[in-house]
């Protein structure tokens, strides 16, 4: 194991964090609010603490598979940690595991909240919330890698650790213009929104906030009643339509850039994502008309919630806590699906379920023909054995991590619906789920255990499992 | 510049790495994923995964934007037609691997037509050096700048030599105009020396010559400069081949041992002037038998790399002879720099050097000077490239003396309408020249990079 190399990127890292962190001691100065001495501190002490680590200078900079994932492991929890100090120093959220909580929230664009009303918190405060969700959802190492040269090939290790989706592919073949080109998309699309939501009279504050939070997928917001506070469908549909974009596998995006429209229009994984929320919409649509009284509002609400829920966002205009059985049970079940790979979204994604779906009717199909023979393809392309593999274990580690968790989080002894979708919605980067922890709810009532619980399931849910228990296992440290 | 490798073989593995690390936009397609799936791991490259000859595939690779299309599967009837379909997708230029000797023949006909830029027969590169190497036993290394006027030889610093704790300042003294351009020193130095820089036995020091200057020097220093008459060559591969070839044309006795009969049979036919014994040519008695010890040089070159270490070693061990090694794998190198194998030579690193040269060439001709031959010497750490002067510059005319040379540049040789110049303080560089730069430093495009910034 490197660990000079792991030393050194995480003091980049850190460095990198503490740049950012500029930005709401900005805003603190310019609402002229105290707490803004707070992240003044932070700054200065992650400063200094990443300085010294980047003298560091790596003897040698091989990385292999296993550095690549504890770096990330490693980065995810640091970014956390400290990005959390804030909080509790300027006593905003007096309990430092909560603020943790908070932050691991922001960071992997969950948006489960422990502030019962988050418009007591200084605005200093929101902002940084919200920031994370737009570090966290295209990934800080993704970032590091477009403005550091690592050299050489072997940072496609962090990248691969990273990015969500069963397989990583670069856009161009070099690095760094890679990680470049997704951070050029993002940064575009994010200013658009907040163009359009100036437009539609947003508070520029709130613009900022709220685009932040859409481009991340995350979900947390600047008001305690979400986007229901802004009575406009505008700001609303809005938004909507970005967290359906931000759920987009981003290479669509770059075949759009290149002009390749029969290749961004024919990823059968942006299909099926779209698919299922038309339907996804419609059903709900349905079974909530007679609830709001006319076809479109329901369609209005219907298409918030999916977008929200299905982008793993989090946003509410409504409390869908309140709607019928069918559609909230439709609404868990795509809490799992997630979004696209490749995007700023979470869950199982698209693709996953694009594969393991096509296996299984293969395999059905098998029984029938023993002999025969058929390669699973996706968009025409083979998906080899070992990506099959790898989908189905992944499978098989989140249903694993969902159990333990839910029995874990039991012992609180909330009511089964709280319980279960709690962990979902921490594990899929959702963040609001259903009955206490709905989206008028939150998660300040769960015990200490719970919360660390559920942070190591929005940790294990934004890095896709692997690397996060990689990073715990033993034998990772081991020297051979 | 977008570069396409097609076929991440063993040499599109070597050029993949290096053309990255030169920060090239390096594509690599292969029909095999877990050649890919390593070289993504490895190299900063993107890969594709299929038939490069599929015009599907190349687009997707995006042939029509690539500056270079590099083909060099297994198959050279595939490398053609992947070259081929490349040019006729819009690629601006390809090098396709051509390496039977029949294709070889027949190349200089069909090469336009096909539109290749170059074609690369690793085998035939190999054997080139090793000829010129065996030209000069004394040498370990030798490369040839300004149409084979100039050349840089490697040699070994012996205990006892004049040369062991002379400062290069004194080497005027011996009536032989060499330059000493660059040392190696132990394991890892590499100096690009000073007038008042003392050798060591033990150095390996490299010198630009012409030939005439260079068995002056060998003469006055008394390193040995005996001819090479008697040649043996243990295995009888495509390297065999065209290594025979041109010592017979030079006028040497070649003996080939091969243990495939019908592979032998082959030889014999190709090459009649050649002695060719069908047997193992690690079996000691039949070495001896055919007269291993007398022989001025044995080159090994068998398909497998332990065997030609260990003949090798007996050789050394031996005869006095001239001992060469072909070694395919280049992973053990620090090991088997430290054993007694006389000139190394890797044929995969040859081949991408070569590919290198033609691409930095391709980029660093500027107006005013254009690249025309690039050496890697001293293991790689050191380069040397000759540019030709073809437009007034600024620094045209102007004595040396008054040109501010980086640090680690080093002239080593000007050569003025075929008439090499070891260069002073008062010559000039004039348009029509060849200027033969030895440097430190990897990635040098053009001829102003060697000054001094203002």
């Amino acid at each position: 194991m490197n660990y000079r190399m792991i030393a050194y990127l995480s003091g980049v890292i850190i460095l990198i964090e503490a740049t950012f962190m500029l930005l709401p001691a900005l805003v603190a100065l310019i609402y002229g609010e105290a707490s803004g001495w707070c992240f003044l501190i932070t700054i200065l002490a992650a400063g200094a603490a990443g300085f010294l680590l980047t003298l560091l200078r790596p003897k040698k900079r091989d990385m292999y598979a296993r550095e690549g994932f504890v770096i990330t492991a490693l980065a995810w929890i640091v970014i956390s940690l400290i990005g959390a100090a804030p909080f509790t120093m300027s006593g905003q959220i007096p309990s430092y595991l909560d603020a943790v909580f908070e932050m691991v929230s922001g960071f992997t664009t969950t948006g489960s909240s422990v502030v019962p009303n988050v418009e007591v918190l200084d605005r200093c405060m929101n902002f940084w919330r919200c920031l994370s969700h737009w570090l966290g959802g295209m990934g800080i190492l993704v970032f590091m890698l477009a403005i550091v040269n690592l050299g050489g090939g072997q940072s496609n290790h962090l990248l691969r650790a990273e990015s969500p989706g069963p397989t990583v592919s670069k856009m161009v073949p070099n690095m760094r213009k890679s990680a470049a080109i997704l951070y050029s998309i993002y940064v575009g699309m994010t200013l658009l929104q907040i163009m359009l939501l100036l437009l539609g009279g947003m508070p520029l504050f709130d613009s900022l906030c709220h685009s932040f939070a859409t481009a991340g997928t995350g979900g947390f917001g600047v008001k305690a009643a979400s986007i229901g506070y802004y009575d406009s469908y505008y700001l609303q549909g809005v938004i909507a339509v970005f967290m359906v974009l931000f759920g987009v596998n981003f290479n669509a995006y770059y075949f759009l850039l290149m002009r390749k429209w029969r290749n961004a229009l024919h990823i059968t994984e942006v299909r099926t994502y779209f698919g299922i929320i038309a339907v996804s919409t419609l059903l709900i649509t349905a079974n909530i008309t007679g609830l709001l009284g006319s076809v479109y509002d329901a369609l209005h609400h219907a298409f918030f919630a999916v977008s929200s829920i299905m982008t793993t966002t989090g946003f509410a205009t409504v409390d869908f806590n309140q709607w019928p059985g069918l559609s909230r049970l439709i609404l868990v079940m795509l809490m799992i699906v997630g979004a696209c790979a490749g995007s700023t979204g979470g869950g199982v994604k698209v693709s996953r379920m694009v594969i393991v779906f096509k296996t299984a009717a293969f395999e059905v199909r098998k029984l029938l023909h023993p002999a025969s023979v058929k390669v699973l393809t996706v968009d025409g392309k083979r998906v080899s054995r070992e990506t099959i593999q790898g989908v189905q274990s992944y499978l098989v580690v989140y249903f694993a991590i969902t159990v333990i968790s839910i029995l874990l989080v039991s012992l609180d002894g909330y009511d089964l619906v709280t319980t279960v979708t709690a962990v979902e919605a921490t594990l899929n980067n959702i963040g609001p789920g259903l009955e206490m922890v709905g989206p008028a709810g939150n998660y300040s009532m769960f015990s200490p255990l719970s919360k660390i619980v559920l942070t190591m399931d929005m940790l294990l849910g934004r890095l896709e499992l692997f690397p996060l228990l990689i990073m715990l296992m033993p034998s990772t440290w081991r020297k051979h | 510049m977008k570069i396409i490798i097609i076929g991440d073989g063993k040499i599109g593995s070597i050029l993949a790495e290096q053309l990255s690390g030169e920060n090239h936009e390096v594509t690599l397609i292969d029909r095999a994923g877990d050649p890919l799936e390593q070289s993504n791991n490895l190299f900063d490259v993107m890969v594709v995964e299929g038939d490069g000859m599929a015009h599907a595939v190349q687009k997707e690779a995006g042939v029509e934007s690539a500056d270079l299309v590099i083909a060099c599967t297994g198959a050279d009837e595939t490398n053609l037609l992947c070259c081929l379909i490349a040019k006729k997708l819009g690629a601006k230029n390809t090098i396709a691997r051509v390496r039977e000797h029949k294709y070889v023949e027949e190349l200089s006909l069909i090469k336009d037509d096909l539109g290749l830029s170059m074609t690369i027969n690793p085998e035939s590169m190999c054997a080139t050096e090793m000829a010129r190497v065996l030209r000069i036993p004394s040498a370990i290394k030798v490369d040839t700048f300004a149409r084979g006027q100039v050349e840089i030889l490697k040699l070994p610093v012996t205990e006892g030599s004049v040369l062991d704790g002379m400062a290069l300042m004194e080497l005027g003294k011996l009536r032989a105009k060499v330059l000493v351009c660059a040392v190696e020193r132990g394991e890892n130095e590499v100096y690009i020396p000073t007038g008042t820089f003392r050798l060591q036995a033990g150095d390996h020091i490299s010198l630009v010559a012409t030939p005439v200057e260079a068995i002056r020097f060998f003469r006055q220093t008394g390193i040995p400069r005996s001819r090479v008459r008697q040649s043996l060559i243990v295995g009888g591969g495509r390297i065999a081949f065209y290594l025979a070839k041109q010592l017979l044309s030079a006028g040497m006795d070649v003996k080939i041992i091969e243990s495939d009969g019908s592979r032998c049979e082959d030889l014999s036919e190709l090459l009649p002037e050649a002695t060719v014994i069908h047997g193992d040519g690690t079996d000691q008695q039949l070495l001896r038998e055919e007269g291993i010890e007398h022989m001025d040089a044995v080159v090994s070159l068998t398909g497998i790399d332990e065997e030609n270490i260990i003949i090798s070693l007996y050789a050394a061990r031996a005869t006095n002879a001239k001992v060469i090694t072909k070694i395919n794998r280049s992973s053990y190198e620090d090991i088997i720099d430290d054993l007694e194998l006389g000139s190394v030579f890797y044929p995969r690193k040859i081949c991408a050097d070569n590919v290198v040269r033609y691409v930095r060439a391709m980029q660093a001709s500027n107006a005013y000077a254009s690249m025309e031959t690039l050496c890697k010497i001293s293991g790689g750490k050191v380069e040397a490239l000759e540019f030709r002067v073809t437009k007034e510059a600024a620094y045209c005319g102007v004595p040396l003396q008054d040109l501010s040379l980086r640090k680690n540049f080093l002239i080593g040789c000007i050569s003025r309408s075929g008439k090499p110049i070891t260069p002073r303080g008062s010559d000039t560089i004039e348009v029509g020249d060849s200027v033969i730069v030895v440097t430190t430093h990897s990635g040098i495009a053009t001829l102003d990079d060697i000054f001094e910034k203002k």
